[in-house]
């Protein structure tokens, strides 16, 4: 489980790696990369090694809905080959898991959902073709919610996932899948994205690093769209310095992405600087949310008291929208999503239903069998919002509300560094809880959705438990500004002495 | 019918002249080629794909709105107009709605302004392919996307035009600066023009609009005169019958020669327009624009106004040489060489085969008609010649002799000559029978193609009144 560091006279806490024999599946990217330029292991045994403990976890966790072994096998004699040629970048020869949302090439790529079932992308998007390039494996496909809409990945047409801290609990979503492969040692990284908060909320309950980045920062070219304007693909990681690493990987201007920005790659700037003489800003609404718990609360308030020990000055801000997040949320995504959704249609590829009527029963029927409640939800809700006659009163009105929660940050970055609050208002919560009611689920993301609407780079790095079940410290910086967020949540990792190690061990 | 008014709008879809398509790098398809051929997963709109802006196709819906002398805001951006159907990949469509590439801006048809509210850019659609003549009949459907993703720009006149006339003109005016400029090929027939008049009437003097329809599927400008004529007197009768004209799409049935009901707007189709969030707004350089604005050829209204002031033209010379830029250059580059104006301009009216010459080559040729070396006959000869040869025309003529005979004692000799084989000839034309002439004229042609006719009949004339 999560537990502080074996620790050597010194306080070094890489002595692990002396050990003899080590479980890779446990340690860090950084570390394992030692291991492998060391010749202590290959490429191929790191492989077989996850593919193992996948064999033995994942029939209760159920993070993976396909694996890609040829693709795997391939990949890591080609990582093997690199180091032993002494071209092996940090990245080369680790395993990783991917989301359902990001295409590759020959790889059936579904986004949770039925409509696309046996749709195999003839392209690889940008992101995870950087990786590829820089060396990394692809050990499968992870379960989400179904086009990314949902909290808990109980929205996932295959099945959910649990959490591998605790088997009766969602691991969080929509990224549960790729969060649960990292926290049960059956991947080293993996990808997922983040509209709401699904990237950050599930590495905060499943108790690993999570990383939404700036709005542009990541191409999203093959990114299946939920909500163009707010979706960023991001790492998971069983350390911050491994979070820096993937993110600087994938990062960087496309010509095939226009929202991709072209700007300087330095996320990893000051990564070990450490957090003396940063003011770190505590928003006030951020610890009033309806749903808060106490055991949240609690870890948060001594992880904030470690990073002031470490130097920090906590500065009180306010961030007085907040209220208003949510519900300008609720509009803006699904309006876009209304309109990315439009696509699948049954005419192309995906799930197409042939006994119809006409075009109109048709697009009916096939969308009816193809998309499950809450995408459908989600959809007459977008198109509801963007209505002639209801468009300025809601998207547009949304829109005014998007613009005031950027100033809101904007007004709070004047007076700190960054912001730091919880990732999730609660842990883990038990498979079913919410499923009845979308509103109590929606509310999952109230702390993260304002990043993703003033498109703001955040962390989420596990500071502690909460009745056994990990709790997540959400650290937001100004846009570009990964760097800040990064060196944050390290000092927290350094400072507290805590490492990810995989649950279910 | 007289007391009615006809009020017409113009939307014209003009594809820019660009290589590739609007949002991809796929190649623009020629015409007839084989269904999905060029296409790729952006234009297909497989997930997860994104659009980028083609430049080129800013360049040219930028030059066109400068040529119609329309205001380019600095900003602009995309927005998305949502519509499942299957010949659009995406569900929607990307296009500009409420911030245009530019607004406000002129054409001058006859001397008459017609406004233009917008000229904007967008992608086109695919297509569909019905086994079966008709939708409601068709057994299978097929969808062509190779046309998805073409750029379009849609240029939107205010209702300013009052006849099938004047809209027609409009079009091919339209066409006409297109060309002139290079934003377009703009051809209706390959379908890089596409008019669609929105059509009311109202009585005369009342201010109010009429209820209007839109038409479609009208493929040449003929068909577009045609269309409207229609339509017109189509509503009037409606109208005079005591009917109202339903607000609707028409379509304009090219083997009926009629329009019938496409769609209906009462039950208008919400596009849902929302701003295109996968392209950021576009902040336009005003230096770029600038440089546009000074790369623009003479425009051709003041081209024609320039043909009739500098060289004389007739008006309507003026108007027909400067409808194509290759025209106009071609008639005063040859004029530069030497050749008279108004001969220039009437070979190249007249004789399709005189554009496809160097202006060197068309000076030459005038000048030997207009001298009188060659008639106007031997004239065409010699340009097919030159078409198909390569050779210059005066290489030609020297080389096949066709100069004309204009030295006065040969041609008496050759006229004599005709007098005296053509007894019965001469004469009936002695004894009044003035038609005689032409026989003999046409035996003079016959044995000495070279004579100048002009001088040879008043010779032939002037020798048989002398009998």
């Amino acid at each position: 489980m999560r537990r502080p560091p074996s620790m050597d006279s010194s306080g070094c806490r890489r002595s692990r790696k002396r050990h003899n024999r080590v479980d890779p599946t446990r340690l860090t990217i950084g570390e394992v990369q030692q291991l492998l330029r060391d010749g202590e292991t290959s490429a191929q045994e790191l492989l077989s090694l996850h593919l193992d403990r996948i064999g033995s976890a994942d029939e209760d966790v159920k993070a993976f809905l396909r694996l890609t072994e040829p693709l795997a096998a391939e990949q890591a004699r080609a990582a093997d080959k690199a180091i032993k040629a002494g071209k092996a970048g940090p990245l080369t020869g680790i395993p990783m898991a991917v989301k359902d949302v990001l295409c590759v090439r020959g790889v059936e790529t579904t986004a949770g959902s039925q409509i696309l079932r046996g749709f195999k992308p003839p392209y690889t998007g940008t992101a995870v073709q950087r990786l590829f390039d820089a060396g990394v494996v692809m050990l499968g496909v992870t379960n989400c919610d179904e086009f990314a809409m949902g909290s808990s990945t109980e929205n996932s047409s295959y099945f959910p996932t649990r959490n591998p801290w605790n088997l009766d609990r969602v691991p969080g979503g929509s990224s549960g899948g790729s969060a649960a492969s990292v926290a049960a040692g059956e991947a080293m990284f993996a990808l997922g994205s983040d509209t709401g908060g699904s990237i950050r909320q599930p590495a905060a309950l499943c108790g690993v690093v999570g990383m939404k980045p700036t709005y542009g920062r990541v191409s999203r070219y093959g990114l299946i769209a939920f909500a163009s304007s707010l979706d960023q693909i991001g790492p998971f990681t069983r350390s911050v310095e491994d979070c820096a690493l993937v993110l600087e990987t994938m990062a960087g201007h496309d010509p095939l992405d226009s929202t991709c920005a072209d700007r300087p790659n330095d996320v990893r700037k000051g990564l070990d600087d450490g957090v003396a003489k940063m003011r770190l800003g505590v928003p006030r609404e951020y610890f009033g949310v309806e749903g808060m718990e106490h055991g949240v609360k609690t870890a948060i308030e001594k992880a904030l008291l470690v990073l002031q020990s470490a130097g920090a000055e906590l500065v009180d801000v306010s961030l007085p929208h907040t209220d208003y997040g949510l519900a300008a949320y609720y509009i803006i995504a699904p309006a876009e999503c209304s309109s990315n959704l439009a696509r699948f249609d049954g005419v192309k590829y995906g799930m197409s239903e042939q006994d119809a009527q006409n075009i109109t029963d048709a697009y009916m029927r096939t969308r009816r069998l193809g998309f499950g409640p809450e995408v459908r939800r989600r959809v007459m809700l977008g198109t509801y919002a963007l209505s002639s006659g209801y468009y300025d009163a809601y998207y547009l009105k949304a829109q005014k509300v998007r613009t005031l929660i950027k100033r809101d940050f904007d007004e709070a970055f004047r007076q700190c560094d960054a912001i730091v609050s919880a990732t999730s208002p609660t842990v883990a919560f038990p498979l079913g809880s919410r499923t009845q009611d979308p509103l109590s689920m929606y509310l999952c993301d109230v702390l993260t959705l304002g990043g993703n609407l003033a498109g703001l780079p955040g962390v989420s790095v596990p500071c502690g438990m909460s009745a056994g079940l990990p709790v997540g410290l959400q650290v937001l910086a100004p846009q570009w500004r990964e760097d800040i967020a990064l060196r944050v949540a390290r000092a927290y990792e350094v400072a507290s002495g805590m490492r990810v190690e995989a649950a279910l061990v | 019918m007289s007391d009615w008014e006809v009020v017409i709008g113009m939307e014209v879809h003009a594809q820019p002249r660009t290589r590739s398509k609007m949002f991809c790098g796929c190649a623009v398809a020629p015409l007839n080629s084989p269904p999905n051929t060029h296409v790729c997963e952006i234009c297909l709109g497989l997930p997860g794909v994104l659009p980028v802006i083609n430049k080129a196709a800013v360049e040219a819906c930028l030059k066109t709105a400068l040529a119609l002398s329309c205001e380019i805001p600095l900003h602009t951006k995309f927005d998305r107009k949502n519509y499942m159907y299957p010949d659009l990949p995406k569900g929607y469509q990307i296009s500009q709605y409420d911030l245009p590439m530019s607004i406000d801006g002129f054409i001058e048809i006859e001397g008459r302004k017609v406004r233009i509210r917008r000229v904007h850019l967008e992608e086109d659609t695919g297509k569909l392919i019905h086994a079966g003549d008709k939708l409601h009949k068709a057994w299978e459907s097929f969808v062509d996307l190779n046309r998805a993703g073409v750029p379009l720009m849609e240029i939107v006149s205010e209702p300013d035009l009052r006849s099938a006339d004047e809209a027609r003109d409009y079009a091919m005016a339209l066409r006409t600066l297109l060309r002139t400029i290079g934003a377009s090929e703009a051809e209706m027939e390959k379908g890089q023009l596409r008019a669609e008049p929105n059509i009311s009437v109202r009585r005369a003097g009342t201010k109010e609009l009429g209820v209007k329809t839109e038409l479609k599927n009208i493929n040449s400008f003929r068909a577009l005169h045609r269309a409207i004529e229609y339509e017109v007197k189509r509503q009037i009768g409606v109208l005079e019958s005591g009917g109202s004209v339903k607000q609707e799409t028409r379509g304009w049935s090219e083997a009926e020669q009629r329009t019938f009901p496409q769609r209906s707007k009462e039950g208008a189709e919400d596009y849902r327009y929302f701003p295109e969030p996968d392209l950021p707004p576009l902040q336009l350089d005003r230096a770029w624009i600038e440089e546009l604005r000074k790369s623009l050829p003479e425009l051709p209204g003041a081209r024609r106004a320039r043909l009739v002031e500098q060289y004389a033209l007739p008006p309507a010379d003026a108007v027909l040489i400067a409808s194509e830029r290759q025209y106009a250059d071609l008639f005063e580059a040859a004029v530069k060489k030497g050749a008279p104006a108004k001969a220039t301009a009437n070979w190249i009216i007249g004789e399709p085969s005189a554009r496809e010459i160097s202006p060197v080559y068309l000076a030459e040729l005038v000048k030997l008609v207009s001298d009188g070396k060659i008639n106007r006959d031997q004239g065409r000869e010699v340009l097919a010649e030159t078409l198909s040869s390569g050779k210059a025309p005066h290489v030609i003529v020297s080389v096949r002799g066709v100069a004309q005979e204009s030295d006065s004692g040969t041609l008496e000799a050759i006229v004599r000559e005709v007098i005296s084989t053509n007894a019965q000839a001469v004469s009936d034309y002695q004894a009044g029978k003035k038609q005689a002439l032409g026989a003999l004229m046409a035996d003079l042609k016959k044995k000495a193609p070279q004579a100048n006719p002009k001088l040879a009949n008043e010779l032939l004339q002037k020798l048989l009144s002398a009998g």
